[in-house]
């Protein structure tokens, strides 16, 4: 089974690990640069980025998470989009430059903005199990994305903004996949760890 | 249960602070603190709960000025409290646009009778809760979140854990229980029996579970997320404390490592004196705030 992080410091950890669970793979919550050298691809969930950002400089995770990113694939959700972008805006902030997007923050207005919305694919994207051209996506203080640079791919898109993109290895949403039932974007992160191989990191060893 | 998109969109956001410190503040400069330190949240009010106590009088919603300045500080979300069955200063607090209305026994109780019927708004509540009865009552009127009460403003985790010990023993005890026990439990809790059902298959409360009320300390933070909490609110515990800005940090730290006895010394190492404390067991039972809500 693959193992595939989630970045567990705080914020909507938990429903990806299910997600994720749900898509057949092995969920491990990651807290410190050890338990992530254990992890084949890492998820970085919903939650507030300041307080995220904030815990990763503290505990010194910056650096080994940009260095997992160079190798592995990373899948960022809201808070996780904004984290990954090469550009953070209102306010500007600290950035992983993963992802050669630029992100506003808190796009769309306060919590009484957030909603469950459709979106539409992008021609040409499409979801396993899915033959519907919009799904359903639940926002919540959601990011935009205004820029996308030249080796970004659009997947989807909502009210004109892209909401879903692809670079290379890595998977970006400004809305929460792991709050709505359809496992499909988890299953497409999976695709991205590449094959399995022996070598896969072992068990997380006893502490 | 209630899952209309509006009610998930309520529960999403109270899911992206799991893990996390929601820090009580009243003005824009301690909202700054609190941000700074790794709050995922703050919550306006007038007074914290330890001068309500000590000054009395009628506690209420903060000033709308106040608010607006925090609002206007921070990137994070704003929360504001309304006193218990007080419907109109929720609805002023939803035009200002708050993220969240905590309907709190922190404040004088508007209504002895009522609690707001929380369905009818936009903006998501957080309430109180001691016990399981009280914690689906307030879900039934459509709460979203739900902390434990505590006793706000001691710096004493007694209550606190007693709340949370009692939702998490009440929870267990459905799990086990036939068709027929759980519509007799539902009398018994006064709650209603497709939340109790509820409950019973999952184990566990359908939002999210926090924490608040006494916690002073990242011990305190940790101890209650090992008894089930998944987020702490720390009131009067940072801006009462020697020591704000290292304490705010430092619990923000125990909220995440809340497993993890060596990052939790970390935390501790260097702290000065947590906020007095009082010894809830002295305290008349007029001067009890966990007792108001019904």
């Amino acid at each position: 089974m693959r193992r595939v992080g989630v970045l567990a410091l705080q914020g909507d950890f938990e429903a990806h690990q299910k997600a994720l669970q749900q898509a057949g793979a092995e969920a491990i919550p990651v807290r410190t640069s050890e338990q992530l050298e254990q992890v084949e691809g890492l998820i970085i969930p919903g939650g507030e980025s300041t307080t995220m950002l904030k815990l990763l400089r503290v505990e010194n995770l910056l650096e080994p998470l940009k260095r997992f990113a160079e190798v592995k694939p990373v899948f960022g959700t809201c808070a996780g989009a904004i984290l990954l972008a090469s550009k953070v805006t209102n306010p500007v902030q600290e950035s992983l430059n993963v992802v050669d997007i630029d992100v506003e923050r808190n796009a769309y207005g306060r919590q009484l903005d957030s909603r469950v919305a459709r979106i539409d694919a992008a021609p040409g994207f499409v979801r396993s199990g899915g033959a519907s051209e919009d799904f359903e996506a639940v926002f919540i203080r959601a990011p935009v994305i205004r820029r996308v640079g030249e080796g970004v791919k659009v997947l989807a898109r909502f009210q004109g903004d892209p909401v879903l993109v692809e670079q290379g290895r890595h998977l970006v949403a400004t809305f929460h996949p792991e709050l709505t039932a359809d496992r499909s974007l988890h299953k497409l992160f999976l695709r991205k760890l590449g094959p399995e191989t022996h070598d896969s990191p072992k068990s997380e060893q006893h502490r | 249960m209630y899952l209309d998109d509006s009610f998930r969109v309520k529960v999403g956001l109270a899911e992206m602070l799991k893990g996390s410190v929601i820090m009580d503040v009243t003005n824009a400069e301690q909202a700054l603190i609190a941000e700074k330190a790794g709050a995922a949240a703050v919550m306006a009010l007038e007074r914290v709960p330890s001068d309500i106590r000590k000054e009395g009088g009628v506690a209420r919603m903060a000033p709308i000025r106040k608010i607006r300045e925090i609002m206007a500080t921070v990137s994070i979300p704003v929360m504001a409290k309304a006193r218990i069955g007080h419907f109109m200063e929720a609805r002023i607090l939803e035009a200002l646009e708050v993220d969240y209305v905590d309907e709190s026994e922190v404040l004088t109780p508007a209504d002895e009778e009522h609690h707001i019927a929380k369905r009818d708004f936009k903006v998501p509540f957080v309430c109180g809760a001691r016990n399981l009865g009280e914690a689906l009552r307030r879900i039934a009127e459509g709460a979203a979140m739900i902390r434990t009460k505590g006793e706000a403003g001691s710096g004493n985790i007694v209550e606190a854990v007693r709340h949370i010990r009692t939702i998490v023993k009440e929870m267990k005890q459905l799990t086990v229980l036939g068709k027929e026990e759980l519509v007799s439990e539902s009398k018994k809790l006064q709650a209603p029996l497709e939340l109790v059902q509820w409950v019973a298959a999952n184990g566990k409360l359908p939002v999210p579970n926090f924490s608040a009320g006494g916690i002073a300390t990242p011990a305190d933070a940790a101890l209650v997320m090992q008894l089930g909490a998944e987020a702490v609110f720390v009131g009067s515990g940072i801006f009462k404390s020697e020591d704000p800005e290292a304490r705010a940090r430092a619990i923000v730290k125990a909220a995440t490592y809340y497993n993890d006895p060596v990052k939790l010394l970390e935390a501790s190492e260097e702290l000065g004196m947590a906020m007095p404390g009082l010894d809830v067991s002295k305290l008349q039972e007029t001067e009890l705030l966990q007792t108001r809500g019904w």
